[in-house]
């Protein structure tokens, strides 16, 4: 399975329903704009790392909504304080889910650090996230996916990405969409 | 009149309802203060520009956020503020202590203390400065204008200013 596969299921599941996604820079937006475009999905276009954060803060101030961030090695190796701030907050509508493919997905394959002797899942229970969990196969993704709403997905797949078009939604439509959805009323934009 | 009390009705008074912090020790009696309003949503980052990320996110659940820091931290918040905060017109109130300028004992803070200020200038985020009388109405008005214009707004505090009374 690469990403793309990933994401197919992801938006399978969460399709549907009204699930806040927030979606990783680069290929893992480009590929959930192809799958699955919808309003509540946010397409974070720069400050790579930051995926995590933003789900985060998000989750915090809606606990009444699930909330999903997409996320990649090389963008929570980035951030990985991220992780202790998560896990110290432990909001119980936040699932994060990381596509471990151990390469810089965006930039050309580089191999990250989880394809050397980093392991993402051990990371997050070392920082103190309760529960955690580590897939490499469709059945068993799809079986988290239906059993988890917070905590951190590993989700390990090969390197790879799909070609797809670029996003055709400027930055301002993305959030104010996104924000139809994600904000009480009164907050849209 | 104490410096954390009017930073702190200041935040109130702008309906700031989300606050990341990240510590410095002129916050550390405004953080505490923070953390126990109950109407404020308080969460500690590892990072500034993680906290950056944090109020994004707030802001997009419909929070009025601001985060507070030391003014090291202004050097890895600067992409998180150009390539989410000014690409999405993301606002928010940036409240930053500001050392390594007159008064500062240690020298490791002065080469980022006294390049903070032209760093938010190229970034186009206003900076702030208040003297401890208008410190509140200050924040007031910096952050009605930031949230009304989608934009961001620092409110620099010397150390001077944590000296008044």
């Amino acid at each position: 399975m690469i990403r793309y596969g990933a994401l197919e299921i992801l938006a399978e599941k969460e399709g549907d329903k009204d699930t806040l996604i927030i979606a990783n820079i680069g290929f893992p937006s480009k590929e959930l704009y192809e799958i699955c475009d919808r309003k509540a999905n946010f397409y974070m276009l720069g400050s790579m790392g930051l995926s995590s954060s933003i789900g985060l803060g998000l989750a915090l101030a809606r606990p009444d909504r699930k909330v999903l961030a997409i996320d990649g090695d090389g963008s929570v190796l980035m951030n990985m304080g991220s992780l202790a701030t998560i896990a110290n907050q432990h909001p119980d509508n936040y699932l994060l889910v990381i596509i471990d493919n151990g390469a810089y997905g965006s930039t050309g394959n580089q191999i990250t650090a989880t394809a050397g002797l980093t392991d993402l899942k051990e990371v997050a229970l070392g920082a103190g996230v309760q529960n955690v969990a580590m897939v490499s196969d469709k059945s068993d993704l799809k079986e988290k996916l239906d059993t988890m709403d917070s905590g951190v997905l590993v989700v390990k797949t090969e390197p790879g990405n799909k070609k797809v078009p670029v996003i055709h939604l400027c930055p301002a439509d993305i959030i104010k969409r996104f924000m139809e959805i994600s904000s009480p009323p009164s907050h849209s934009r | 009149m104490d410096p954390s009390e009017e930073v702190f009705k200041g935040i109130k008074e702008s309906g700031i309802d989300f606050v990341v912090s990240v510590p410095c020790a002129n916050l550390q009696k405004l953080i505490p203060m923070v953390d126990s309003d109950p109407d404020i949503i308080h969460v500690p980052a590892t990072r500034e520009e993680e906290g950056i990320g944090i109020c994004a996110g707030a802001y997009m659940g419909g929070k009025k956020p601001a985060i507070m820091m030391q003014n090291s931290g202004m050097g890895n918040s600067i992409n998180a503020l150009a390539s989410l905060n000014r690409l999405y017109n993301i606002p928010l109130l940036i409240i930053i202590s500001h050392r390594g300028i007159e008064g500062e004992p240690i020298c490791a803070q002065v080469p980022m203390g006294e390049k903070t200020p032209h760093l938010l200038e190229v970034l186009d985020i206003p900076a702030y400065k208040p003297h401890l009388v208008q410190a509140k109405k200050t924040i007031e008005k910096a952050t009605k204008k930031a949230f009304e214009e989608g934009k961001q707004a620092a409110i620099l505090l010397s150390i001077g200013f944590w000296r008044e009374s």
